[in-house]
């Protein structure tokens, strides 16, 4: 791959290449290779395909394909079959031989196939299965469909038609105008304009001006922009080699987690690879448009994700946030104009400018455009990643895409934008998600992280961790942020220990508005949301912690006075004896009752969630009298 | 151990250009290099790169990834985050604890392995999630945790992370 593209025609050709290679085949096994179906055994499904397929001669008229991920990792490995859109999950090398043989007939394996969560009935075509059926891909619109490390995949779907069209078609200001009439707003959390973002930088005094992608993507919860590096990096290059041409930027910057190992390689390759071909570099696609991309990786700090800190740890600092004004755009990366913006906005980059702004823009809500992808998880079925055009309801990703909730739970809160968000309770799930309509109920859109919560989960536990969390990760510049969060958790601590006063809670209050009020960055600003929003919405269980001395949940230990077994319901099956880490359980198999001896009992509830006929009961440990 | 340790911060500057603005990346090398970063280490990543010492320890000692201790044979990373914190990892990490006496950040006596907790590790759908030495654990319990640390005293060599 040396030859140096130099305007649409060869990108074309390059496409029609492809599409003819591909059209030799007559199906493709496409198989996840991201990090979750890696965790669950993807490479050797896949080399097990390669092996198969080379045995049966098959392999000119079967395709494999390793893709990135493909967003639904809890039930990988994933393969899907194409172009019959048959999907199988938790594939197992063993696997292979039969799904091949079935292939070949003309069938499926049905066993392999998912199972709805809600009717329980098989499903065979991806299309038609609950978690892709209620979604709407278009950023995740080629996850799955390529080779990540394979640039000519990424042109044979249009890709970098757009970044040739911005290099040879539109004057800068002409790109900004386009983003901005289609009314992105940045993914990362704050949801700011892009296209006003990348106008300050644009008419920022200076020769020498930088962009960079944030993939810090700190919030526990979100993997989102883990899954696009991973499975479309190419996307988020080509979406970043705009942004350069927009603001005349002649390095850019991805700096990335250390935490995403695949998603740095993937993204080291497709920079390599666009080298070569002439897209990154100098006279990019034979116009004098010459921007170098460098990888940096992080190693490892929340306050990172904060564009001050963000530079300063590029620059080789301590990631300490600083002041602003100046803002990036008029003082950022070695002092110059930089503009910043996270991985999944860069990704919506490339589509706007090829099908245009005014397509964008009828896509989500008045104030809100554009899809937004979601990471579903927690104590709901289905659990991974959800793209849905803006103003969908919760109701809609919980419940429908997400299968809704497991057996016999029943749904509490789901807490949306990780530690700077907030909790949105049950009567709240017909709101349609946007920006404005999550702030007014205290929550944010932060990068998109959904946490839903059960009967099982305590509140006052969930903002305890939260803040813990914020606490740990305060660079401990300001003041407010580094001793006001740690007071707050004290506070917490001593709730869940059963020690809290009711004078605790305005307390609570009064110091979450003085750290939100006079903290110096995002990190201090946004940390009380999560107990001002469960204050707001489940204060009945704070009060319950104090005042009644009891976790509702069950799950604050010093409230939880420990673990009896009801002998009336105890079939002797030896599974919490199993399951107890401190031996403190007694018993004989097919010999009821079983016993738990107070003394030893740790209170871990292991024994609770192994029993299957709901024979442990809260209450003083030892024996039911 | 001293003319390793030069060995390794001579390298690790030479492949980043000596340049300050690489210190990250270089203090990374390095870890590689000694599975961790002693005293020493920083002093000369300091001399190499011409900036005060107290430059390099403050970054050091900023960010989670890097260790001023020897740690152990396999180190495990065990997720903390949000969607792993509601799924039961708490239990998990004191289960480990009980069971190898060792807690966050820590590692055994017998050098086995290191505990570290991470913030997330973007693996969420398979809650509860670690990494030991590269390789990703998910769907954990209490017991399959505990047992995959177990199977290491099988004398298996581990990867340095």
């Amino acid at each position: 791959m040396t030859d140096r593209l130099r305007g649409l025609a060869e990108l074309r050709a390059i496409r029609e290449t492809v599409i003819a290679r591909r059209a030799q085949f007559d199906k493709r096994i496409s198989v996840c290779n991201g990090t979750g179906c890696r965790a669950c055994g993807g490479t050797e499904v896949t080399e097990a395909f390669a092996v198969e397929l080379a045995k049966r001669g098959l392999d000119r008229s079967i395709e494999l394909m390793a893709t990135g991920c493909q967003g639904y990792c809890q039930r990988g490995p994933l393969v899907v079959i194409h172009p019959d859109d048959v999907l199988y999950e938790q594939v197992r090398p063993d696997d292979v031989p039969r799904i091949v043989s079935a292939l070949e007939r003309g069938e499926w394996v049905d066993d392999l196939l998912l199972e709805d969560p809600i009717t329980a009935e098989k499903v065979h075509l991806r299309s038609e299965t609950r978690f892709y059926a209620g979604q709407q891909r278009t950023v995740f619109a080629l996850n799955g469909e390529i080779d990540p490390t394979s640039i000519d995949d990424y042109i044979s779907h249009q890709g970098y038609h757009a970044l040739a069209r911005a290099v040879h078609e539109m004057e800068p200001d002409e790109i900004i105008e386009e983003i901005t009439r289609s009314g992105l707003r940045g993914r990362g959390g704050a949801g700011f304009p892009t296209g006003k973002k990348w106008r300050f930088t644009r008419d920022a005094a200076g020769a020498v001006k930088y962009v960079i992608c944030n993939a810090d993507e700190g919030d526990p919860g979100a993997f989102m922009d883990r899954s696009l590096l991973e499975a479309t990096p190419h996307a988020v290059l080509e979406g970043l080699l705009i942004a350069a041409r927009a603001m005349g930027a002649a390095d850019a910057y991805i700096y990335v987690r250390a935490e995403y190992p695949l998603a740095v390689d993937h993204v080291r390759k497709a920079i390599s690879d666009a080298e070569c071909y002439g897209l990154v570099g100098e006279g990019i696609l034979g116009s004098d448009l010459s921007v170098d991309v460098h990888v940096k990786e992080g190693a490892g700090a929340f306050v990172c994700g904060e564009e001050t800190a963000l530079i300063l740890s590029i620059e080789g600092q301590r990631g300490m946030p600083r002041p602003r004004p100046p803002f990036p755009a008029q003082r950022g990366l070695w002092g110059c104009p930089t503009n910043i913006n996270n991985v999944e906005t860069l990704a919506n980059v490339p589509p706007i400018l090829l099908r245009g702004a005014d397509w964008y823009a009828g896509i989500g809500t008045q104030t809100s455009k554009g899809t937004k992808i979601f990471s579903l998880t927690g104590k709901v079925a289905n659990n991974g990643l959800v793209e849905v055009p803006m103003g969908a309801s919760l109701r809609h990703i919980v419940f429908e895409v997400g299968g809704g909730m497991r057996p016999g739970h029943r749904f509490k809160a789901a807490q949306l934008g990780g530690p700077s968000g907030g909790c949105v309770p049950e009567s709240l799930l017909d709101v349609p998600i946007d920006y404005e309509s999550l702030k007014e109920h205290g929550a944010i859109m932060g990068s998109g992280g959904v946490i839903v919560l059960d009967d099982s989960t305590c509140m006052v536990s969930v903002a305890k961790f939260f803040l813990a969390f914020t606490a740990d990760e305060s660079c401990g510049k300001c003041v407010p942020c580094r001793t006001g969060i740690r007071a707050m958790l004290d506070i917490l601590d001593r709730i869940t220990r059963g020690e809290g006063l009711m004078e605790d809670l305005p307390r609570l209050r009064e110091l979450a508005e003085l750290v939100q009020s006079t903290s110096l960055c995002g990190l201090g600003q946004t940390a009380p949301n999560p107990v001002l929003s469960t204050l707001r919405y489940f204060e009945d269980e704070y009060v319950a912690h104090i005042a009644d001395h009891m976790c509702p949940a069950g799950v604050c230990k010093a409230l939880i006075g420990g673990y009896r077994i009801d002998p009336e319901l105890c079939r002797a099956c030896d599974q919490c004896r199993k399951a107890c880490p401190a031996g403190a359980i007694t018993g004989t198999p097919g010999q009821p009752p079983y016993h738990i001896d107070a003394t030893v009992c740790v209170r871990c509830g292991a024994c609770v969630e192994a029993c299957r006929f709901d024979a442990i009961l809260r209450g003083p440990s030892g024996d039911a009298s | 151990m001293a003319e390793q340790i030069a060995d390794a911060v001579a390298d690790a500057c030479t492949t980043h250009d000596a340049n300050p603005a690489n210190l990250i990346q270089i203090l990374r090398a390095v870890q590689d290099q000694l599975g961790y970063i002693p005293e020493e280490a920083q002093r000369l990543t300091a001399v190499q790169l011409g900036i005060p010492s107290a430059r390099v320890y403050g970054v050091v000692t900023f960010y989670h990834l890097f260790s001023t201790q020897p740690r152990g044979r396999h180190i495990l990373r065990l997720c903390q985050g949000t969607a792993c914190h509601v799924a039961g990892s708490g239990a998990i990490l004191e289960a480990i604890g009980r069971r190898f006496d060792v807690r966050p950040g820590e590692t055994t006596a017998d050098r086995l392995f290191t505990l570290e907790t991470v913030a997330c590790l973007g693996a969420c759908a398979l809650a509860p999630v670690m990494v030991l030495d590269g390789v990703y654990h998910g769907h954990l319990s209490e017991a399959t945790a505990v047992r995959i640390l177990e199977e290491l005293t099988d004398g298996a060599e581990g990867v340095p992370t």
